[in-house]
């Protein structure tokens, strides 16, 4: 260890230990029924209205991708690859509007927990309904590893850690084994009452950040002007421009398909799936697509942070000696801010990371449970068995992500919440088309899917960061046969959505038998309260009614 | 059915405002410029700012008019339009 900053440290370790208290007596509050039930640990039983949704949503959407990932990539490379995250959670709330309630109405009406149940029923086909669930735990790995390398980055900025392997990631392990900890024992809960506190600390962070920092830095015009220089630099590997300050017209169409594919992907992800099946009734989604755009301005805001570390010149050599842009806030903090505050501010990033992290492995844990080994390996389990199960799942995709923060180039860690985007997009036609028509044939679907996730692993795969000589070094390549830069989830999608249309067409001309449909049309517009509805413990047929949803 | 299925001018009007609340933040030739600048904010930045405040107006508007609409299509299908008083205050 090399100069441990103790003061930051001894606030973190502070506000982790209060959090970490929370997250065990959120195990007892709002209980409606036992924790062992899969409903109870990993939906909270089903009872948020709008206000601790909106939290909880905001809880899962901006995470360490805000924080870390979003800055560090305007600081490196500017507006293209690291303000899209603007739209994109712009245009994200009007297209949740339009489809959400249908999902959270068939959901409730047929006991869906999870996205892969409901292309299941709607389907009538496991063989889909498994895709779209290995899907989802596929893509969400690459999503929590990008949390871990969020707080690995504030880890580093207060001097843990070393240049020996040991000695780097240890701190890491702690923070995960607290997560699994808390996750484990109190499950859903956990994160959305620390969602409050890690808000609460965001909010303090960000005013003072932006209120503060600008005066420091000479005004917000010679920010924007220092960011305009360096990206208008030379890079000396590639001989281009350092980055894209305002997108020029080449880049225009890797902007906006990076933001579509983004806000696309984003409600597919079974994490935010969670959180919306886990809100009272079918409109409680929609009211929050109204006010969750309110943590798009604090994105907005906080991208901008990264001109500022431009500005201020921070250094952002790791304690390995390379350059790594995910330094580039903390270090901001760390050299703008007197100690104590940066302590809070770094508090309030590693919270944001962990809470999200804790939501994602929940939500994986669902699918895992529910459509592989309820469908595929144990039919006959039992609740307990599932909740049991669905914990030590989540404990597994946790190490399937920190597989991915030690495989991947690390140098942009927004391609690895990318590479999630482009895995998890290919359940689109079969989850959000499938909630308004039920003309797609399930073996086009699936084979749309296959060619889909095949032919976008490999693209990514080819993308070999010029800097690092890495694979999977970016998220952007040509449409085929064209010279447009666009993101490949959006390009895959396309190829999804045409195989999965004209093999729809053939198959249908060739009366292919088609999997049963178990929704009734009805099922898509029913409310909480309308005969049918019913809280999944009912379902599963636990112990003792649970009407407490006060 | 035949009922639940005409479309209302409410869901018109706010499937237009939805749907241009997503096209318009992606034509990015529209912004892609730096001035004017606002309190040193080039165009390109503040304009998309500017959107997230659009974009809450839009989609509250469009909530107003669905759930009117909805609670007058459930009202009419006789189904218990209680859960919409239910809703919210947490």
């Amino acid at each position: 260890m090399n100069d441990v900053d103790w003061v930051q440290l001894t606030i973190v370790i502070a506000i982790f230990f209060g959090v970490t208290v929370m997250g065990f007596m959120a195990a007892r509050w709002r209980r409606t029924g036992e924790l062992d039930s899969l409903d109870e640990w990993g939906l909270g039983g089903r009872g948020f209205g709008t206000f601790i949704t909106w939290f909880l949503l905001g809880g899962d959407l901006y995470t360490a991708y805000t924080f870390i990932a979003v800055p560090a990539a305007m600081y490196a490379t500017g507006a293209i690859s690291g303000f899209f995250a603007v739209p994109y959670t712009i245009i994200v709330y009007p297209i949740i509007f339009i489809f959400m309630s249908r999902l959270w109405s068939v959901s409730h009406r047929n006991g869906y927990v999870t996205p892969a149940d409901f292309v299941g029923g709607r389907y009538g086909s496991r063989g889909l309904s498994l895709a779209v669930a290995v899907t989802g735990i596929l893509a969400t790995m690459p999503y929590i590893a990008l949390q871990l390398v969020g707080m690995q980055a504030v880890f580093e900025t207060m001097g843990l850690g070393g240049d020996n392997v040991l000695a780097k990631d240890l701190p890491l392990l702690i923070a995960f084994a607290v997560l699994a900890a808390y996750t484990y024992s109190s499950g859903l809960r956990a994160p959305a009452m620390i969602a409050f506190v890690k808000d609460g600390l965001i909010y303090l962070v960000i005013g003072a950040a932006i209120l503060y920092l600008p005066g420091q830095l000479g005004g917000w015009e010679s920010i924007f002007d220092a960011a305009k220089t360096k990206m208008e630099t030379q890079n000396p590997t590639t001989g281009k421009p350092t980055g894209a300050f305002i997108p020029g017209e080449s880049g225009y169409s890797a902007y906006w398909t990076l933001a579509l594919g983004s806000a696309l992907a984003l409600f597919m992800y079974p994490h935010s799936v969670t959180a919306v099946l886990s809100t009272k009734n079918r409109n409680v989604v929609r009211r929050n697509a109204a006010i969750l755009p309110a943590y798009s301005l604090l994105l907005g805001l906080l991208a901008l942070l990264g001109f500022m570390a431009i500005k201020a010149n921070v250094n952002v050599k790791g304690l390995d000696g390379l350059a790594n842009p995910q330094l580039a806030i903390p270090r901001l903090f760390d050299q703008e801010f007197p100690a104590w505050f940066a302590g809070i501010a770094f508090a309030a990033i590693a919270v944001g990371a962990l809470v999200p992290a804790a939501i994602m492995s929940i939500a994986a844990a669902n699918l895992f449970t529910r459509n592989i080994y309820r469908d595929f390996l144990k039919k006959d389990a039992t609740p307990a068995q599932e909740a049991k199960v669905s914990k030590l799942a989540s404990l597994l995709v946790k190490f399937g992500a920190l597989v991915f923060v030690l495989g991947m180039d690390k140098t942009v860690s927004l391609n690895l919440q990318l590479l999630g985007g482009i895995w998890i997009l290919q359940t689109f036609p079969a989850i959000v088309v499938g909630l308004f028509t039920r003309w797609f044939h399930k073996w086009a679907l699936l084979t749309g899917w296959a060619v889909a996730m095949i032919w976008g692993t490999i693209t990514a795969y080819n993308v070999v960061n010029p800097a690092t000589k890495k694979h999977f070094g970016g998220s952007l390549a040509n449409i085929p046969f064209t010279d447009t830069m666009v993101y490949i989830g959006l390009t895959a999608f396309g190829i999804n959505l045409i195989i999965t249309i004209a093999l729809t067409l053939l198959l249908r001309a060739l009366r292919v038998a088609d999997g049963k449909d178990t929704t009734h049309p009805s099922d898509y517009l029913a409310d909480a309260g309308d005969p049918g509805v019913k809280d999944l413990p009912e379902l599963l047929d636990e112990g003792g009614p649970s009407p407490a949803k006060a | 059915m035949s009922k639940l299925a005409a479309v209302r001018p409410a869901y018109w009007i706010a499937g237009i405002l939805l749907v241009l609340s997503v096209i318009v933040p992606l034509l990015v030739s529209t912004y892609a410029k730096d001035e004017p600048r606002l309190w040193g904010f080039p165009f390109f930045y503040w304009y998309q700012l500017l959107w997230v405040l659009f974009s809450a107006i839009t989609v509250s508007i469009s909530y107003q008019l669905v759930m009117r609409e909805e609670r007058r299509r459930r009202a009419a299908s006789g189904l218990d339009a209680g859960s919409s008083k239910k809703e919210g205050n947490r």
